[in-house]
């Protein structure tokens, strides 16, 4: 289960901060430092939705999102995330009550056996966040226009998260769906 | 029940929600990441892990592993090598050895299973193990091989006594009268299942019996192997596979990670997972073999085929099993005289084992090229051409007919809603912007294959339905559709239905692969059903010939009663299991498509984009429109990777794969997909199973590469013969820029 925060109170104003936030929940950073935050998440906490399919930042299955920005959370180590607010798919909805955009991947067939979907989902909300910030990618016509989010966009933006079984073209479906096409 | 006569009308063909478009029942668990993997599990406690180390040699045997380093590691428990066991027996149909003994067959093969208390120590400690290797000479090249090959006759379709090589007439006769020849060679690489959950297992003895979770597409396998491998009675093994990450084939046998977490298990008195890390998962385990294949048609004048050759090797470890990339081609075009077989060559590499449609994927990826050649040859229309071959009989066994057959269909619709007619037939004719713009179009073909398949189904007290049966579901809608057949049996709605899946003290199922999965496991429910049927009828005193079940009642003449008020009297069950007789003999059971595409080449670059694709399949009814489509999707996806750029690299020197991970073996990724279109022809097969279903999950795969390798060729005129067809094949070939 997910533990609550544990800490003791910070004991000097020099370190002010000693939880990772996650989903809300506090909690106290990992003893053993070579722990990523992936498995933090998975082993040490429980939330077994953010997925593993590579552990080296080549399949997005372990995407989630970090102060709102999405990170491969397979290439970075827990401790490097205190004082962060760390989100899983866990912490968008649950299944009697979805996120819309969850619901949009349930609606739309967005996912076959599941194992991308989280991940997925999270880098949904990470790439609209950057298109929102104004971030171009590489298919990114007119950088000076307002950005909008075509399907061209998010087929770009969403190509560091594999779904062999190809589930693409649905996921972009849901996806058009949730933003409300044309955005 | 025994299957032996046509399907007649039946509760089935009512088609209140069998058929009817319904969303996955399990998906608000897997969007909200609720569905637990293996790897996840927490019913069998707090597990250790264990961490695989692979050779680091193809070939050989290991002299020593010294462990000491690793032992003394912090947090470690324990290491098994592989020196501390006899050579594990092999499961049915495979070849490589999963752990045991100083033999090394295969790069990666697995060497120990170093287990700590987390992930990290494992992970630190199984970089400590030092290994003596002798190493011994391998043969890593297929084509190198090819003189020693040996025939592999077609036992799947033609039995114990298949020939060496299926002949009808005298192809070389025909081939030699013939006005119009081809003759050519086509080779498919090796490629990765490369599903998205890497293999993964944890294990747990009480006593002298074993629960293990794992990802598996075939409990009832698993717990036939799992025993042998441990030397242990079967029924002390509980195998459980309830959600699957993906397998493609890849989780159609245990794997290493199964016997490594149950030895460690064992060794330790404690449970332990096992994952086989990425980068060691393309060595480890196994893949789809590299073919070679050569392909001659004859034909007349008038496009008729009067011969058709197709011979094809692929490679294995000794004992395992050739790629029948050749086997298709018996049935999918008519001509008189005909010599198809493949060989097989034994080479030092990893398994190579069933991935997703084998033999007709890579198969078809030559045949389908080599129509398209022959049809340009003949200056056809490559539609016409194919319809002009359509054959309603089996061309070895010509008094054996198709079950149902509508591959002509299949190109018609296509050709119409893709827009065939505004091809042109010169290459290289169609120019947009910097890309020169090319359609193809490839049939498809994939047998279904009966298999008996059994499951419960009990009227809880509660009134809830709930199905139960070892089946798996690895993404292919499984549990959807069992609730829409018990719900479209008893007159209720799927939401009424629980489906329990995946649990090796189920009823045994069909399991999931070829694309047998969901007209063999909705069969099992239906008997079931059909059971379940009689026990309520009997209940009411009812005549259940009689009955009829709708909106939550059963009715028998102008008597009705409410399911609910059946249940409140007690639970009923039914069990029955669906056997087959010989209606797959007496007719050919296949599944039919036509593959369109549309790619643009970058004039200047040689960069291939996939524009549009379009399926049209003829897979029997179509239990639930929504999963259907997305396997057909799916095999379309894969179909653009085998096509464009899937290729596990052979070092051929070390022997092994060198891009072994997910980003050195480049499988499509988002941008790679535009919208694929799919129509389900609606063709009911009576022949196939009682709810005249046939499966489509690898129907998908099957023409889509050679789909867009024939656009490729129409877009530009440059014809690869060797996949994947990347740009550095074309560039050299393109259209002079000043021609454009
Ligand atoms: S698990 Fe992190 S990118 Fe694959
Ligand atoms: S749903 Fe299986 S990998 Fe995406």
């Amino acid at each position: 289960m997910p533990q609550s925060n544990m800490n003791p109170p910070a004991a000097s104003g020099m370190t002010p901060v000693r939880f990772i936030t996650v989903n809300g929940e506090q909690h106290s950073p990992p003893e053993d430092p070579r722990t990523t935050l992936l498995d933090f998440l998975r082993e040490q906490l429980d939330l077994t939705g953010t997925k593993k399919g590579c552990d080296q930042g080549q399949c997005g299955a372990c995407t989630v999102l970090v102060n709102g920005t999405r990170i491969n959370a397979c290439l970075t180590l827990a401790i490097m995330h205190v004082g962060d607010e760390v989100t899983t798919v866990e912490g968008l909805g649950k299944p009697d009550a979805l996120h819309p955009l969850q619901r949009a991947f349930v609606t739309h067939d967005g996912y076959q056996c599941g194992y991308c979907t989280p991940g997925q989902i999270c880098s949904v909300i990470g790439a609209l966040a950057e298109i929102d910030r104004g971030v171009p990618s590489h298919v990114t016509g007119d950088l000076s226009a307002p950005m909008i989010t075509t399907r061209l966009e998010m087929r770009e933006r969403m190509s560091g998260n594999i779904c062999r079984c190809g589930a693409y073209s649905n996921i972009q479906d849901a996806i058009a769906e949730f933003v409300g096409e044309p955005r | 029940m025994r299957f032996d006569e046509p399907a007649l009308r039946n509760p089935i063909d009512d088609l209140t929600v069998f058929g009817r478009p319904v969303a996955r029942i399990e998906g608000p668990l897997k969007v909200t990441g609720a569905a637990r993997y293996a790897y996840e599990r927490t019913e069998l406690g707090k597990a250790a892990y264990g961490v695989v180390v692979g050779a680091a040699i193809p070939k050989g045997r290991i002299r020593a592993i010294d462990r000491t380093a690793a032992l003394a590691s912090p947090g470690v428990l324990g290491v098994i090598t592989t020196l501390d066991h006899d050579r594990l027996p092999t499961a049915d149909m495979c070849a490589a050895t999963l752990f045991g003994g100083d033999v090394i067959q295969h790069h990666h093969q697995a060497m120990a299973v170093v287990v700590a208390d987390t992930f990290e120590q494992a992970r630190a400690a199984s970089r400590l193990l030092s290994v003596t290797y002798e190493r011994a000479e391998g043969r890593f090249v297929l084509a190198d091989e090819e003189p020693r090959a040996e025939a592999a006759p077609d036992t799947e379709n033609g039995g114990p006594d298949a020939p060496d090589i299926d002949v009808v007439g005298d192809f070389e006769a025909a081939f030699r009268a013939a006005l119009v020849r081809l003759e050519q060679t086509y080779t498919t690489p090796y490629e990765s299942p490369a599903m998205m959950e890497p293999h993964a297992s944890m294990a747990a003895w009480q006593g002298d019996h074993v629960t293990i979770w794992t990802s598996n597409q075939m409990v009832n396998w698993a717990v036939r192997d799992i025993p042998r491998a441990l030397g242990i009675p079967a029924e002390n093994v509980r195998v459980l596979s309830p959600y699957v990450g993906g397998g493609f084939g890849a989780k159609l046998f245990i794997r290493c990670d199964v016997v490594l977490a149950a030895l460690a298990a064992r060794a330790l008195g404690r449970p332990v997972k096992v994952t086989l890390h990425r980068p060691v998962i393309f060595n480890n385990t196994s893949h789809r073999s590299a073919t070679i294949q050569r392909i001659r048609l004859a034909a007349g004048s008038d496009g008729k085929l009067t011969g058709i050759s197709h011979r094809g090797l692929s490679g294995n470890l000794p004992g395992g099993l050739a790629e029948m990339a050749t086997s298709q081609t018996k049935l999918l075009y008519a001509a008189p005289n005909r010599e198809i077989g493949m060989r097989m060559a034994t080479l030092d590499l990893p398994e190579s084992n069933f991935m997703r449609a084998p033999g007709e994927a890579p198969g078809l990826m030559a045949l389908e090229v080599a129509m398209d050649e022959m049809a340009e040859k003949l200056a056809m229309d490559p539609i016409a051409f194919r319809i002009l071959n359509d054959t309603p009989v089996d061309p070895h066994v010509p008094n054996r007919r198709f079950s149902e057959r509508h591959l002509a269909e299949c190109l018609r619709v296509g050709a119409e809603r893709f827009g065939w007619s505004a091809r042109q037939a010169r290459p290289a004719g169609v120019r947009d912007g910097r890309w020169l713009v090319g359609m193809g179009v490839a049939s498809a073909i994939r047998n279904a294959i009966p298999m008996s398949s059994g499951a419960r189904v009990r009227l809880e007290r509660s009134g809830r339905l709930t199905v139960e049966t070892d089946m798996t579901d690895i993404g292919t809608g499984t549990y959807t559709i069992l609730a829409q057949t018990a719900a479209e049996m008893l007159g209720v709605t799927p939401a009424d239905v629980g489906v329990t899946l995946g649990d090796s003290n189920l009823p045994r199922a069909a399991g999931s692969g070829g694309q047998w999965g969901a007209a063999n496991a909705t069969g099992g429910v239906f008997a079931a059903c059909v059971k379940l049927r009689e026990a309520i009828a009997a209940r009411l005193g009812f005549p259940a010939a009689q009955c009829t079940f709708a909106d939550h009642h059963v009715r028998s003449g102008n008597d009705t009663t409410s399911l609910a008020e059946v249940a409140q009297r007690g639970e009923l069950i039914g069990e029955d299991l669906i056997e087959f007789g010989d209606l797959g003999k007496r007719f050919q059971q296949s599944t039919f498509g036509a593959q369109f595409a549309e790619v643009g080449v970058d004039a200047f670059t040689g960069e291939i984009r996939v524009r549009r694709m379009l399926a049209v399949c003829d897979a029997g009814r179509i239990i639930n429109p929504v999963t259907a489509r997305s396997q057909v999707i799916g095999g379309m996806t894969m179909g653009i990777g085998a096509a464009l750029m899937e290729d596990l690299g052979l070092d051929a020197k070390r022997g092994f794969f060198v891009n072994h991970d997910m980003a050195g073996y480049e499988v499509p990724v988002h941008a790679d997909v535009p919208h694929l279109d799919v129509v389900l022809l609606d063709h009911p097969d009576a022949l196939a199973s009682p709810t005249k279903a046939k499966g489509i999950g690898e129907l998908g795969m099957c023409g889509a590469a050679p789909a867009i390798a024939n656009a490729v060729y129409n877009a530009t005129g440059v014809r690869i013969r060797n996949y994947p067809i990347t740009l550095d094949k074309l560039l050299h070939e393109l259209p002079p820029l000043s021609a454009l």
